[in-house]
């Protein structure tokens, strides 16, 4: 009954060494990139008001673009870089993960420490400056004897502010492929996993809080000149850094990486593909809040081995596509297109998570409503949500152009929240998805599509071009092929959409595979 | 003065935008003579004591210390063999006195042991006590203690020249004639070369050997107090008058006590 005893504060556990590792790594390399870049930048414009002025500025517009947009707008510029560096020089990199997390966080680290840099080292008295030039120090000297340590206490504010900072967003680099403490909280928000929400909200300002302390150590023993001080908090530091290796020492091959977008149905299935790997004897890993865009390119690149898709995201987002095709032309086009970037689509799952246009059963019968087409009459005085990209899809200029579809107002929201705002009237119709369990609980309806407009989105295995001639991995999956349809898979994402222990992905995973195949 | 000056401005003008802070200035500056500059603010005396170890350049004219000219020594090597006391001390404030006093010892590259014992020494010369001050930071130090100090670090490198820029201006005038007495016998003992700036003729009166007095810009009258007193100037007069105009002020306020 109690919180506490929540056996998913166990199940947050296991995953503290690994998470938190990869959250310290990620926050002090692009801290230390951070200082590595703003530092020598703020004592070279000390005294140069018009490069520092724009210096400042620059960083200031980097501080005004929200964390999470700044990491997802590293994916793409570092994969055009890699394209570039493989084109010219013949040498590529992973544009996933580590590199971009690093470089959009060392960005954000930025402003505080140009500015309180900057300010430290021109609030000092210019008669010291003027004595240390007097005593005979050279501009060096100056800047080394009198006027960093005079600028001290302003600066490792500074670099405290920056490493609070850094370590919170890092949290927001997890569906750009990093592991980070945001794992915990976009798997928790997705799922309805409170208690993984708080935990990585807990553990992520622990960090802050630890790392903001040490940092204050060595400045205060920088201040007073004590070594001891200093020493003590870099190896507070430094054991950090030790201590958060020592985990994945052993394991520097992780196995097959499943890799998991942002949603609970996700979620299930790799925690369900990972457990099938495992049980055949094959090492494996999940890599769940990947953002959408960026887990077609992570597997390409091979930084994961293979993951869940939808034919019709594929179709219209990979192949670029517009048009739209019958089922089984549509998975015949993609598979053929697919295996190009030697990219293996081995089968479909058995159900379709496609867009639909969903409303309350008995809103439907009053209106007398059974399909879009008909609800096309009733919608210039209806209200319609979707979520963060339903809007900008093809799909969505589809059904308008199809049904002449034209609503009083449109909105975006988070998908878990919009089935209870249709329930309850705040909108009228949601786009919602085939797959989700809530469409049964609320009480909804899916309209019938008679035009087609929406293209098919069966769920579909795919394999990284790495796993192209893996046997042992297809002989793995293919038990999973054709299973689960979709009534199947609506309830086991209402099962997930729970708030109890047995909402967790991987009891559901454990429930679907005994529904599905094991015994 | 047949021999060679240890400082020698020659023809010297220095401007900051349109204003001229040092006109057409000559003046030389013999080997163990204690000159003091007298002027208001903004008569440039400040301006030609820094033209001096090239804290400022100018922008014409010839300085020679110690028979080179200037422009032919490196400024910062020019800078360390020339004391410094700065206004009400300039000690920097994240040091220790004694490393306040070492800095420019260290900056030549002096082993730490000759430089504590220096260290030492200055102290004993500047009358601080060792143990009391050694280690403390300028702030727990009162304004008299840090000027001595100020004068200690000016002459931890062994210079032949100091400068010194209003040094006893801040203190309280005990204090003042304390420091003002012990730097002039320092002066002597050592045989240093001083250049002081100061607002304050009677303290010019008692301290130097010469006197040069500056108004924007120019240098109006240089000399011996003595030699002064026969200026034509009207402003070196009455800035000479000034002194004993006090005294006799003083004397109609208060009660003679005792004979003088």
């Amino acid at each position: 009954m109690s919180l506490l005893a929540d056996p998913r504060w166990g199940e947050a556990l296991t995953h503290l060494p690994d998470y938190l590792g990869n959250h310290v790594r990620v926050s002090l390399a692009a801290l230390a990139l951070g200082l590595a870049v703003s530092l020598p930048l703020a004592i070279l414009t000390r005294n140069r008001p018009a490069p520092r002025a724009i210096l400042l500025a620059l960083a200031s517009i980097v501080q005004t673009v929200p964390g999470l947009a700044l990491l997802a707008l590293f994916y793409p510029l570092l994969l055009l870089v890699a394209s570039v560096t493989l084109a010219w020089f013949g040498v590529s990199f992973s544009a996933f993960g580590f590199l971009p997390a690093v470089l959009a966080l060392a960005l954000y680290s930025m402003l505080p420490v140009l500015r309180n840099g900057i300010t430290g080292l021109n609030g000092i008295d210019p008669a010291l400056i003027e004595a240390a030039k007097g005593v005979g120090m050279t501009a060096r000297q100056s800047l080394v004897t009198v006027e960093l340590p005079l600028a001290l206490p302003v600066m490792m504010a500074g670099i405290r502010t920056a490493a609070v900072w850094v370590i919170g967003t890092a949290t927001l680099s997890t569906p750009i492929g990093q592991t980070s403490l945001g794992n915990y909280i976009f798997a928790g928000l997705q799922t309805q996993n409170w208690v993984f929400v708080l935990f990585g909200c807990f553990a992520s300002a622990l960090l802050a809080l630890a790392v903001d302390q040490l940092l204050g150590l060595i400045e205060s023993g920088l201040r007073r000149r004590s070594r001891l001080r200093t020493g003590l908090g870099a190896a507070g530091i430094a054991a950090l850094v030790a201590a958060t290796l020592v985990p994945t020492m052993g394991r520097s091959s992780q196995g097959y990486v499943v890799g998991a977008k942002t949603f609970a149905e996700q979620y299930v299935l790799s925690a369900l593909l990972r457990d099938r790997l495992q049980a055949a004897g094959l090492p494996a890993s999940a890599r769940s809040g990947l953002g959408s865009s960026v887990i077609f390119g992570a597997l390409k690149a091979g930084d994961i081995d293979l993951y869940i898709d939808y034919s019709g995201t594929l179709w219209a987002n990979q192949l670029h596509r517009t048009d739209i095709k019958p089922r089984t032309e549509l998975l015949a086009d993609l598979k053929a297109s697919l295996a190009k970037d030697n990219i293996t689509l081995l089968g479909e799952l058995g159900f379709e998570n496609a867009y639909t246009l969903v409303i309350p059963k008995k809103r439907a019968e009053a209106l007398g409503i059974r399909t879009i087409a008909d609800l096309a009459a009733h919608a210039s005085t209806l209200s319609i949500a979707g979520d963060y990209e339903f809007f900008s899809r093809p799909e969505w200029a589809a059904l308008q152009k199809a049904y002449g579809l034209s609503f009083k107002a449109q909105r975006q929201m988070q998908p878990d929240f919009m089935y209870a705002a249709v329930a309850s009237g705040e909108v009228d119709v949601i786009a919602g998805y085939t797959s989700d369990g809530l469409i049964a609980k609320y009480d909804l309806i899916s309209l019938d599509d008679p035009s087609h407009a929406i293209p098919p989105y069966d769920a579909i295995l795919l394999l990284a071009p790495k796993r192209a001639g893996d046997e042992k991995l297809k002989a793995t999956l293919q038990p999973l092929l054709g299973k689960i349809d979709i009534a199947t898979m609506r309830e086991a994402n209402l099962r997930a959409s729970g708030n109890d222990a047995n909402s967790s992905p991987d009891a559901v995973a454990k429930w679907l595979w005994e529904k599905v195949g094991g015994q | 003065m047949p021999s060679r000056p240890m400082i020698g401005y020659a023809q010297i003008t220095k401007s900051f935008g349109a204003l001229k802070a040092v006109d057409e200035v000559s003046l030389d500056i013999a080997e163990g003579q204690f000159l003091a500059i007298v002027g208001g603010s903004g008569s440039g005396k400040t301006t030609l004591l820094r033209l001096a170890n090239r804290l400022i350049e100018a922008d014409s004219g010839t300085i020679t210390v110690e028979g080179e000219d200037v422009q032919n020594v490196d400024p910062v090597a020019l800078r360390r063999r020339i004391g410094y006391v700065f206004q009400s001390g300039g000690l920097f404030p994240h040091l220790s006195v004694a490393d306040n006093i070492g800095i420019t010892p260290k900056l030549l590259g002096r082993p730490a042991a000759d430089i504590s014992a220096r260290v030492d020494e200055l102290l004993e010369l500047v009358q601080l006590d060792r143990d009391a001050h050694r280690d403390r930071l300028p702030e727990a130090l009162s304004g008299g203690q840090r000027q001595r100090v100020g004068v200690a670090r000016a002459l931890a490198a062994r210079p032949r020249i100091v400068l010194m820029d209003e040094p006893f201006g801040a203190l309280d005038p005990l204090t003042r004639d304390a420091l003002g007495d012990d730097y002039r016998s320092l002066h002597r003992k050592l045989g240093l070369t001083t250049v002081m700036i100061t607002h304050d003729m009677t303290e010019a009166i008692l301290l130097a050997d010469r006197i040069a007095v500056m108004r924007s810009g120019q240098l109006l009258a240089q000399g011996t107090p003595a030699e002064l007193s026969n200026s034509r100037d009207a402003y070196v007069l009455e800035l000479l008058r000034t002194p004993r105009r006090q005294v006799e002020r003083l004397n109609a306020l208060l009660p003679q006590s005792g004979a003088a």
